[in-house]
């Protein structure tokens, strides 16, 4: 009896020690990634960078800003987003109020997301960039916008219904039995969800955000700012990409571009979770 | 709300099949649930009391691989076929309190207002909250709540959480309430609340409960079902069914429960 309890206990504590292992070798992880890129960026970041554009000389010297790059990736995000939510969101309302598994649309629309899903972002970039050249369009704003919503929207839409399933069936029932129709029923639904999926959402514009192999044939590359959609355009990811190869000083750049990077999906987050507490602290 | 007219009308359930997967739950039932009574279905844990109760409701749409059969009839309407216009009036008219109570995701008074509101039901403010508050009172909540009914409604007690539900059927004015072990988590002096309320309650509206508890079926029953295994074994006025039961299998049950 005895050697029973103690055996447990020994058990209980090697695990417990394992989890506070993980954790803290998680949160070394995440402080050494903020700390180097920081340290690095701090010091070489600027109120000129992040103000001005590329100067005359941006590829032979560090003249000017990346002022281009951050509007740029802005530009192909938000519409991204947008476009993305408003594709998303109806499909995760119809996979939740539809969600029966014999409704054979939810069935295959889950299983076409979850592919999608696992699809790494290179690829989307290389597929976009096959019918870019079939249409005969130039590597654009537009272009980027298409395959960030691509991108996006299994995203938002595995996330989003992931964080429908949480709803118990008892709730739908309970406005049913009121007497609410689907969609009375469906706004009820949606002050139980609406949290988690801003913060899906957000996080799926993070992701987004970040993403290099995307955008590298799709927007191009230009040292202006895009006057159209059909202009190409510098993105932030790509600007890290391209200065941190190149000989010094222009690595300082890119630690600069990583950190303005960085800040903006803070942000985002940040705004995902103020919203988030908002929200429940009205409705829940 | 003009509900007067159907006061006469009783709720009626003709051949009624179910199946799940095609695994049969409610077989062949048949029943006329009387007015201002107190309908009381009795039988053993997962004998198919809340499938019925839920059918009567058309709640079993949301499960899955389910076949039903049969009519269930209120003022000559069959619920099994409305169309989605009609469903949404004859839910109204046929209140379910689940088994497992749940409130909606939103604060003590708007459960109780949501019926209302999405009925156009009392739409002056001051009309609303005296309807929230008489049926928070029947259901004796509204001394516990009054404090603080903006307050989220999932943080009441599973007790609290049940008369709660209770009291947003209530709301919307049924004529037919449906109670699935409406008192299964309060102590003996809410139940009794709850039994006392629906004595008073049967004589505006038709109750049909589900309960375990055979002294509170008793003391309360004017008519019984007693199901068992999908099929109604014995039904009528429940002093003959639970005094003088006319079938074997009724007998045994009700001598297990009792003693
Ligand atoms: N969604 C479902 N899927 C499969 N089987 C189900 C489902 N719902 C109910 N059943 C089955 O139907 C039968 C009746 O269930 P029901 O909940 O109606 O029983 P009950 O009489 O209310 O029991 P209890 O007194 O324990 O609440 C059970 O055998 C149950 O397993
Ligand atoms: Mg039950």
């Amino acid at each position: 009896m005895m050697k029973k309890l103690k055996s447990k206990y020994v058990e209980e504590y090697v695990m417990r020690s394992l989890m506070i292992l993980a954790t803290l070798l998680v949160l070394v992880f995440v402080a050494s990634i903020i700390w180097t890129i920081f340290s690095k960026g701090i010091r070489s970041l600027s109120w000129d960078l992040v103000t001005r554009l590329p100067g005359k000389d941006w590829n032979t010297a560090p003249d000017g800003g990346f002022l281009n790059a951050i509007l740029g990736s802005l530009m192909i995000v938000l519409p991204a987003s947008v476009i993305g939510a408003a594709v998303s969101i109806p499909v995760v309302f119809y996979m939740t109020m539809y969600k029966r598994r014999t409704s054979r649309l939810s069935y295959m629309a889950r299983l076409a997301y979850d592919v999608l899903y696992g699809i790494p972002s290179i690829v989307y970039g290389a597929f976009a960039f096959t019918i870019m050249v079939m249409v005969g369009m130039r590597a654009s704003v537009l272009g980027g916008i298409l395959v960030t919503t691509l991108l996006i929207i299994p995203i938002m839409i595995r996330s989003g219904d992931e964080i429908a399933k949480t709803v118990p069936d008892e709730i739908v029932e309970a406005a049913y039995s009121l007497g609410a129709t689907k969609w009375e029923t469906l706004k009820v639904v949606l002050r139980q969800i609406l949290p988690g999926m801003v913060t899906a959402f957000l996080l799926a514009v993070g992701k987004a955000i970040g993403d290099a192999a995307s955008v590298m044939f799709t927007a191009g590359f230009s040292d202006q700012l895009a006057r159209s959609l059909s202009d190409p355009s510098a993105t932030l990811p790509l600007a890290i990409f391209n200065w941190i190869t190149m000989p010094d000083p222009f690595p300082e750049r890119a630690y600069a571009a990583a950190l303005v990077l960085t800040i903006i999906v803070l942000l985002l987050s940040l705004t995902s979770r103020i919203i988030t507490r908002r929200i429940t602290k009205n409705n829940l | 709300m003009e509900d007067n007219t159907a006061k006469s009308v009783p709720l009626i359930v003709e051949h009624l099949n179910l199946s799940i997967e095609g695994q049969p739950i409610l077989k062949d039932v048949n029943l006329t649930f009387p007015n201002n009574k107190i309908t009381c279905i009795v039988g053993p844990s997962g004998c198919g009391k809340s499938t019925l109760l839920k059918t009567l409701n058309r709640l079993h749409e949301t499960t899955d691989y389910l076949e039903v059969e049969g009519r269930v009839t209120i003022d000559g309407q069959d619920i099994i076929q409305a169309r989605d216009t009609e469903l949404i009036e004859l839910r109204r008219r046929i209140g379910l309190v689940p088994q497992k109570p749940c409130p909606l995701p939103m604060s003590i008074y708007d459960n109780v207002a949501y019926g209302c509101r999405i009925h156009g039901m009392h739409r002056r403010k001051k009309e609303m909250s005296q309807t929230v508050e008489r049926y928070l009172t029947e259901v004796g909540l509204w001394d516990e709540v009054k404090d603080r009914l903006n307050a989220p409604a999932n943080r009441l007690s599973i007790g609290q959480q049940q008369r709660l539900c209770l009291a947003r059927s209530l709301a919307v004015e049924p004529d037919f309430i449906l109670a699935d072990e409406a008192t299964s988590a309060l102590d003996p002096v809410s139940s009794r609340t709850i039994e006392n309320l629906f004595v008073k309650l049967k004589e505006k509206y038709s109750i049909i409960m589900v309960t375990h508890t055979l002294p509170q079926a008793l003391r309360i029953a004017d008519y019984a079902v007693f199901l068992y295994l999908g099929e109604v074994i014995e039904s009528g006025d429940a002093t003959e069914v639970f005094n003088n039961p006319k079938e074997e299998l009724t007998r045994k049950y009700l001598q297990g429960a009792f003693s």
